[in-house]
């Protein structure tokens, strides 16, 4: 009597479907992903409920990092130029043309006017969380106001040409960021007639229940979702 | 590890002169392909940002400009002070010389306070005062910030200057609160 053979089956198994569906991901995630911006300072900002997305061009960004030191950054290099052009004449720095344009396409401006001569020397590897920051500790002697003005002067001279170059201004603050500090940045906004700033922060759900949670379901769909 | 072996159907008939050239399967291990597949997949997960950073807005009272001083109602106003250590202080209408109308908060809390006072206030003569003293931070700001838009309080206010009095008077709540040990 022949015992009943059991078939070998092959341990193998058909690859095709899994690399079709592996390529089908890995499209997905290349056609959607969008590469953190190399940040300078690290900062963690606060959550809020927040729904606006953070404008991502023609702004000017001040950075408050968790020391209280104050950056500056724009994505506009022509006027961060003339910004600094005209700083330059006004407090005699003696900056040549080649120095105001290495000070322009660096991702930040963080140190006092005295030293913006070296400082536009620096290596991009040296621009990091060590930098002093734009002096802004002492109210009498707040060097953001200087250049909040240039920026609003340049700003008006780019509004009579184009009415739609407008920029808008963000604050970035990191969690531990004192008071005395954000206060001195907000005084050299208001003081330049810069009265609406956004402040950057993640956005977070609102929670179920509240006052704004109510008005959001009666309001229906109007209230985006909050991604994340 | 992952071969198959199809080759092995010989249907044909073999004549003894006949030298037939060896079929070769057309099938691809595709194990490698998958492995780099999930590994870029890995990658890019990684380093994808999902949350694109929101912003919260601001408006600023002009401090040049001589804009009517607003007028608010003694009833309807709340002033939060802002402490050290996360805390909040509070108190109605206006304060008293020995501080006994401040109340100690947290951020947990100050929700239904703020509940509870647009209950029994008109939705007209509601205004928030905040007022964030030396040792708060920006977070504590930007959380009162947006408690109030959880809350749908729409006036409300940022004192942006260290009045040397209010902040001594967060201070000594602060060292209060710091020798009762909360």
């Amino acid at each position: 009597m022949g015992r009943a053979k059991v078939k070998r089956k092959s341990t193998t198994v058909d690859m095709t479907a899994m690399c079709d569906v592996a390529f089908l991901l890995l499209t997905f995630f290349i056609l959607t992903t969008k590469f953190k911006p190399d940040e300078k300072i690290p900062i963690t900002t606060p959550s809020s409920v927040a729904s606006k997305i953070a404008p991502e061009k023609n702004f000017i960004m001040i950075s408050l990092d968790k020391n209280g030191h104050a950056f500056l950054n724009s994505d506009m290099v022509p006027v961060k130029e003339q910004a600094l052009d005209l700083i330059n004449q006004e407090q005699n720095l003696g900056l040549t043309p080649g120095e105001i344009h290495k000070l322009a396409v660096m991702p930040i401006i963080g140190t006092s006017f005295n030293n913006l001569k070296a400082y536009s020397q620096l290596p991009v590897a040296a621009l990091n969380d060590k930098l002093p920051g734009i002096p802004i500790q002492d109210t009498a002697n707040n060097q953001l106001k200087v250049w909040m003005k240039a920026f609003v002067s340049v700003q008006r001279d780019l509004i009579s040409d184009d009415p739609n170059a407008k920029m808008a201004v963000i604050l970035k603050g990191d969690n531990v960021a004192k008071f005395p500090e954000f206060k001195n940045v907000i005084a050299a906004l208001t003081e330049n007639s810069i009265l609406e700033f956004q402040m950057v922060t993640n956005p977070e759900g609102v929670p179920s229940g509240t006052e704004l949670w109510k008005k959001a379901q009666s309001e229906g769909a109007k209230l985006e979702p909050v991604n994340g | 590890m992952a071969e198959m072996d199809t080759s092995s159907k010989d249907t044909g008939k073999k004549g003894p002169g006949v030298k037939k050239g060896k079929k070769m399967s057309t099938r691809v291990d595709l194990t490698p392909m998958v492995d780099l597949g999930f590994l870029l997949i890995t990658f890019f997960m990684f380093t994808t940002t999902m949350s694109q950073p929101t912003s919260m807005n601001l408006k600023m009272p002009d401090d040049n400009a001589n804009t009517k001083e607003q007028n608010v109602k003694q009833s309807g106003a709340m002033t939060i002070w802002l402490g050290d250590k996360n805390r909040l202080y509070y108190y109605d209408g206006e304060l008293k010389a020995d501080l006994s109308n401040v109340q100690m908060s947290d951020f947990k809390a100050i929700r239904q306070v703020i509940l509870d006072k647009k209950a029994v206030t008109p939705p007209d003569d509601l205004f928030m005062i905040v007022m964030p003293g030396n040792n708060s931070t920006y977070k504590n700001i930007i959380d009162i910030l947006d408690e109030f838009s959880i809350d749908v309080v729409e006036r409300y206010a940022l004192v942006n200057k260290v009045d040397t009095g209010y902040s001594a008077n967060i201070n000594k709540m602060d060292a209060i609160a710091d020798q009762a040990g909360k």
